[in-house]
């Protein structure tokens, strides 16, 4: 009853495109934004923002540029956390080398580099559909990794391959307390967002589902195929490129190749699926399930341990954890293959009915 | 020129002991159509599971059947709970419970056996055969003679299976259409069973020969991404395909750490060693752009 | 009503979990242990933590660090670096009381530590890994290489090298086969720098990680015949390395391993194929050590032991836990020596301690802890306190210790790591303390 539509009559097109065409979303969408810039900054302590909201929000962006990818254009890729990775290097490079520069800036251009080196690695996607690409980014992942580790210009000649990145400065103000680093990423972070929504249901939106769902057909009727792919190639690794810099500048401050490993590419194809393929709000849900699922199970598993009074030592503890978690995400795919985005939508449709039964 | 067909020797043999863990990848993928990524996982509960049941007590040989008895156990309880429920699922989703099976695997081995790093003694030795160090100057041992042996013959035994038998015949149905092999009566429920009972045997052998070349841990699970690049030269649904891209990818892989580095190194100074790690990739890739389907794959057919 | 039941059993379970808690007032030593127990590097850390926790176990039972009781908390990491952070954020509350150095085991994980320790004000130790150029405390007064560095090590195989050689190593051929990550590539530095000066030829060699397949690389050491393989690997990398160097014939008696590449968790998986080979290590191995008989004696005869395998006790890992153990709580007692005894010390104090820490042999004798450290003093501009190794080898059964101890060369190592530290200094732009000022 809350959530129905009746009423709500669109008089232009622009107010029949826009976004959230259903005014109890836009209400909806507007209290989540203003609790989450105003009300969390207040009420959350030091450790919610650095090990909980700045990571979820950081793999929120990296699962929505795979989104893009896999979920909107169909490409199968297993290759986010590379392009996390020269991202993050990217941004490194740029802030040390050149003097003065924006950090705003260096993060667009540590975007595109790793724009730059999505297309390149997307290219086989013209050639090569389903599986094949799949294993074929997974190239793409140890070669970039390999890479960074090889070339000493792009850690700055650290004897290590580690870099450690300095704080960000802004107009004079440094962003080194969690809430302010907390703020700055969540601004990048909805921004995006709103760019991927936007970019969803444009003409380049539709192209790519088009390209998604029959390739053959779509080249038929005229939209072509090699933009289209390598766009969205392009897009998705800006996407994950502004997240990794953003996971070195803002969420652990010193990286290294090897932290982007192929487990971080996997987590992140974990989020989209659990979440919700093809869909923005899908990618935030899946993040904040594969983020928060680890952590919930490492504080109740030894409670609950204790409690049964089972003589559990803390390797098996952990052994369990690892069994539940992969557990739950087989569980999760087969109760609901298409992710918890599905299951908000099942329940918004009960809302439009309840209390009445039909 | 001696050197680099010793090179090439020993990338074959590490080649074969690639494409056995790619054999259960393709076994899997031929009769239901599913990449199974807990192959590696797989491996490692077989070898933990030999070890075990040989720490307790049991010779080879019994300790050997036990553990097919557990892995078939394994293999049809994922196909009944697990596979059967994601019947008409995409095959992302598909790969991706794979994936999760693989961490409970991975979790569930250890807490079970322990995660202590054992070595597996199969009565080979694994120091090279006198008689050919002195004549060639190349060093093959017993050990990888058995495990060249032991992979032409599954290979072998199981492309006989496919081709000849009633069995091979009814599964390479299954691995057609599921709908039509029902229709004309062939018992779904049998088949996958079987085909996930023979993976578990081709996972235990896999797992018993490089269990006593590396020890049996953790490591194993790192297996399957050395058995990714093989299937994709090979090609996912072929039997032989798997041993032909496994020499291909373990000659050219050690080929390359060779002889690579030393022209990177010249033109950019610094050290570029470690290139196994993409090499094979970046090589499935490259041939993957001349032909799609890898060497002995199925032509994938896009109707509009 | 069934429901209400199991609500009020629970309650009452809770309040009973909690009594004990709420009755002591006393404050406790808290020490954060972010550790990994499964995951390829499980079994060592399985090893590593045991022995940490039950030395602290043993420090209460024989009434605390001066009566302060310790408390700890585990972290599972998987020895992955956001977990690690994670787990560090989680427990950092618990810690900001009355910390307790923290270990983290993990080259990786110090790295995203080094800044935030420092910005929270507690003491990070990472003894024998992590960031190496931390030597320097005057940039980095939070972070402790203890007892030794990677460039040190290196640098004192390099020695013992040299005195096997009639002291010099010129005209030599010397092949680094080095694991292809941080870890592994921390000491080509030094080792370029010893190459230089002792005149031998360095041929360094990587291993993709996990370093399960090394056929390639011993092909090309076959073909080199090098004097001497210097092995830098971590777990599985170390016993391929061993068996395919059995492999392809090259004798094991040439070959010397970190001290992350010399316990039994490497060398019993491979069997004889381990027989005669060397590695540096800062600890001994086995019982013999009167304090690690004491522990299983004291901690396991009153069932509090960590370890449910008992026959890992005395391996080298778990002696170099309690080694680390020992330090951290000499650091501690170095710090109420100066603040107070008998109280539990805060942040600075600890921090004070670690970097006034004095340990000498006599020192050991004392604790029963002979051979589990050298002697270590630390200072404002040198945080290791020691860098100096021994070198054992195993013999098949055991590890047996061949040196005394051997100091790294440092006039030639420690400048590279204040060169290090002021280019990081310059980055992250951090005002160097004056160690001279500092009492």
């Amino acid at each position: 009853m809350i959530y129905r539509e009746t009423g709500q009559f669109k008089t232009s097109y622009a107010t029949d495109q826009q976004i959230f065409p259903i005014r109890q979303d836009r209400i909806g969408v507007l209290l989540l934004l203003v609790a989450a810039f105003v009300v969390v900054p207040l009420v959350a302590g030091s450790y919610w923002f650095n090990a909980i909201l700045i990571p979820f929000l950081i793999f929120a962006l990296a699962a929505l540029g795979l989104n893009i990818l896999t979920g909107y254009a169909g490409q199968l890729s297993l290759g986010s956390a590379a392009f996390m990775a020269v991202g993050a290097y990217a941004a490194y490079n740029f802030q040390v080398r050149v003097e003065g520069i924006p950090v705003l800036v260096s993060f667009v251009l540590a975007g595109l580099a790793a724009a730059g080196v999505g297309i390149l690695f997307g290219l086989p996607s013209l050639r090569i559909k389903g599986f094949y690409l799949a294993v074929a980014t997974l190239a793409a992942q140890f070669f970039i990794v390999w890479c960074l580790t090889k070339f000493p210009y792009l850690s700055n000649n650290s004897s290590s391959g580690v870099i450690s990145v300095p704080n960000i400065e802004m107009l004079g103000f440094t962003f080194d307390t969690p809430q302010s680093r907390y703020l700055f990423v969540l601004t990048i972070v909805s921004l995006l967002a709103l760019a991927a929504k936007n970019m969803a249901r444009s003409t380049t939106g539709r192209a790519w589902m088009a390209v998604r769902d029959m390739d053959v057909a779509a080249e038929v009727i005229g939209i072509p195929l090699m933009r289209t792919k390598l766009l969205a190639f392009a897009v998705s690794s800006f996407y994950c490129g502004v997240a990794g810099a953003l996971y070195a500048f803002c969420y652990l401050g010193s990286v290294e190749p090897d932290g982007f490993s192929l487990d971080m590419s996997f987590k992140i194809l974990f989020m989209i699926i659990v979440g919700g393929v093809g869909s923005v709000l899908g990618s935030f849900l899946g993040a904040a399930f594969i983020l928060l699922l680890p952590i919930f199970l490492d504080v109740t598993m030894p409670w609950l341990a204790e409690l049964v009074h089972l003589p559990f030592d803390s390797a098996t503890v952990s052994h369990i954890q690892l069994m539940v978690f992969g557990a739950l995400i087989m569980f999760f795919l087969v109760v609901e293959p298409h992710g918890l985005a599905r299951l908000w939508q099942i329940g918004k449709e009960k809302l439009r009915l309840w209390p009445f039964p039909h | 020129m001696q050197f680099f067909f010793e090179v090439l020797i020993g990338g074959l043999l590490s080649g074969i002991m690639y494409s056995l863990v790619a054999l259960g990848f393709v076994l899997i993928f031929k009769a239901s159509g599913v990449l199974n990524f807990a192959q590696g996982a797989m491996v490692y509960f077989a070898a933990l599971s030999l070890v075990g049941c040989m720490e307790k007590g049991a010779p080879l040989w019994l300790a050997f059947i036990l553990a097919l008895v557990v892995m078939t156990l394994l293999g049809i309880a994922t196909e009944r709970f697990l596979l059967r429920k994601l019947v008409n699922q995409t095959p992302i989703s598909l790969f991706m419970a794979t994936i999760g099976l693989s961490f409970f695997v991975e979790g569930l081995a250890p807490m079970l056996w322990g995660n202590q790093v054992r070595s597996l003694d199969i009565g080979l030795v694994d120091e090279p055969i006198a008689w050919i160090l002195d004549q060639y100057n190349i060093v093959v041992s017993t050990f990888d003679l058995f495990a060249a042996g032991m992979a032409l013959l599954l290979v072998g035994g199981l492309a006989l299976f496919f081709q000849y038998t009633r069995v091979g015949r009814a599964l390479r149905a299954v691995a057609d259409d599921h709908q039509a092999a029902l229709s004309i009566g062939i018992p779904l429920q049998h088949i996958w069973a079987l085909v996930w009972g023979v993976a578990g045997f081709v996972a235990l052998v896999a797992g018993m020969l490089w269990g006593s070349r590396n020890g049996v841990q953790f490591a194993l699970t790192f297996t399957a991404l050395k058995a990714l690049p093989v299937l994709i030269l090979g090609g996912f649904t072929s039997v032989p395909g798997a041993i032909v891209g496994g020499l291909i990818i373990g000659s050219t892989e050690k080929l390359a750490e060779i002889y690579i580095p030393p022209v990177l190194q010249d033109i950019f100074g610094g050290n570029f060693g470690g290139i196994e790690n993409w090499f094979p990739y970046v090589l499935a890739l490259l041939f993957l752009l001349v032909r799609p389907e890898g060497l002995f794959g199925e032509r994938h057919i896009d109707r509009v | 009503m069934k429901r209400l039941k199991q609500l009020i059993g629970a309650a009452a379970l809770a309040a009973g979990l909690c009594a004990p808690m709420l009755a002591q007032a006393a404050p406790e030593q808290f020490f954060m242990l972010p550790d990994y127990r499964v995951g390829p590097y499980g079994a060592n850390g399985q090893a590593f933590y045991g022995g940490f926790i039950d030395y602290l176990s043993y420090v209460n039972m024989k009434g605390g660090i001066d009566g302060v009781q310790n408390t700890w908390e585990e972290c599972e990491t998987e020895y992955n670096n956001a977990k690690g952070v994670e787990c560090y954020e989680r427990l950092k509350s618990k810690a900001k009381a009355f910390p307790g150095p923290i270990h983290t085991m993990s080259t990786g994980i110090s790295y995203a530590l080094v800044d935030k320790t420092a910005a929270d004000h507690l003491p990070l130790a990472m003894m024998g890994y992590g960031l190496t150029s931390a030597v320097d405390g005057s940039v980095f007064p939070w972070a402790f290489p203890l007892v030794t560095t990677y460039q040190m090590q290196a640098s004192a195989i390099v020695k013992f090298l040299k005195d096997k050689n009639g002291g010099s190593l010129a005209g030599k051929k010397i092949v680094f086969l080095y694991h292809d990550s941080a870890y592994g590539k921390e000491p080509i530095v030094a080792l370029e720098a010893e190459s230089k000066l002792g005149k031998f030829e360095l041929i360094e060699i990587p291993v993709a990680h996990p370093g399960n397949e090394q056929g390639a690389q011993w092909q090309r050491i076959r073909q080199e015949k090098p004097d001497y393989v210097i092995m830098w690997g971590w777990g599985v990398m170390n016993m391929t390395a061993l068996k395919t160097a059995q492999k392809m014939g090259y004798p094991r008696e040439q070959m010397i391993g970190s001290w992350w590449a010399g316990s039994e968790e490497d060398v019993i998986p491979a069997g004889d194929a381990a027989k005669g080979y060397m590695s540096a290590t800062w600890n001994v191995s086995g019982t013999a050590v009167p304090l690690i008989a004491d522990i299983e004696k004291t901690v396991y005869g009153a069932g509090k032991g960590n370890l449910t395998d008992k026959s890992k006790i005395g391996t080298i890992l778990y002696n170099r836990g309690v080694s680390a153990a020992v330090a951290s709580v000499e650091a501690i007692r170095t710090a109420q020596a100066k603040f107070g005894k008998g109280r539990a010390m805060g942040p600075d104090e600890v921090r004070w301690g670690l970097e006034h820490l004095n340990i000498t042999d006599a020192r050991l004798k004392q604790l029963g802890a002979t051979g589990l450290l050298p002697e270590v003093k630390t200072s404002c501009d040198n945080h290791e306190g020691s860098g100096k190794v021994k070198i054992q080898q195993w013999d098949g059964t055991k590890w047996v210790v061949l040196t005394d101890w051997i100091e790294g060369n440092k006039a030639l190592i420690h400048p590279l790591f204040h060169a290090e530290a002021a280019k990081y200094a310059k980055e992250k732009g951090i005002t160097p303390r004056d160690c001279s000022k500092e009492k």
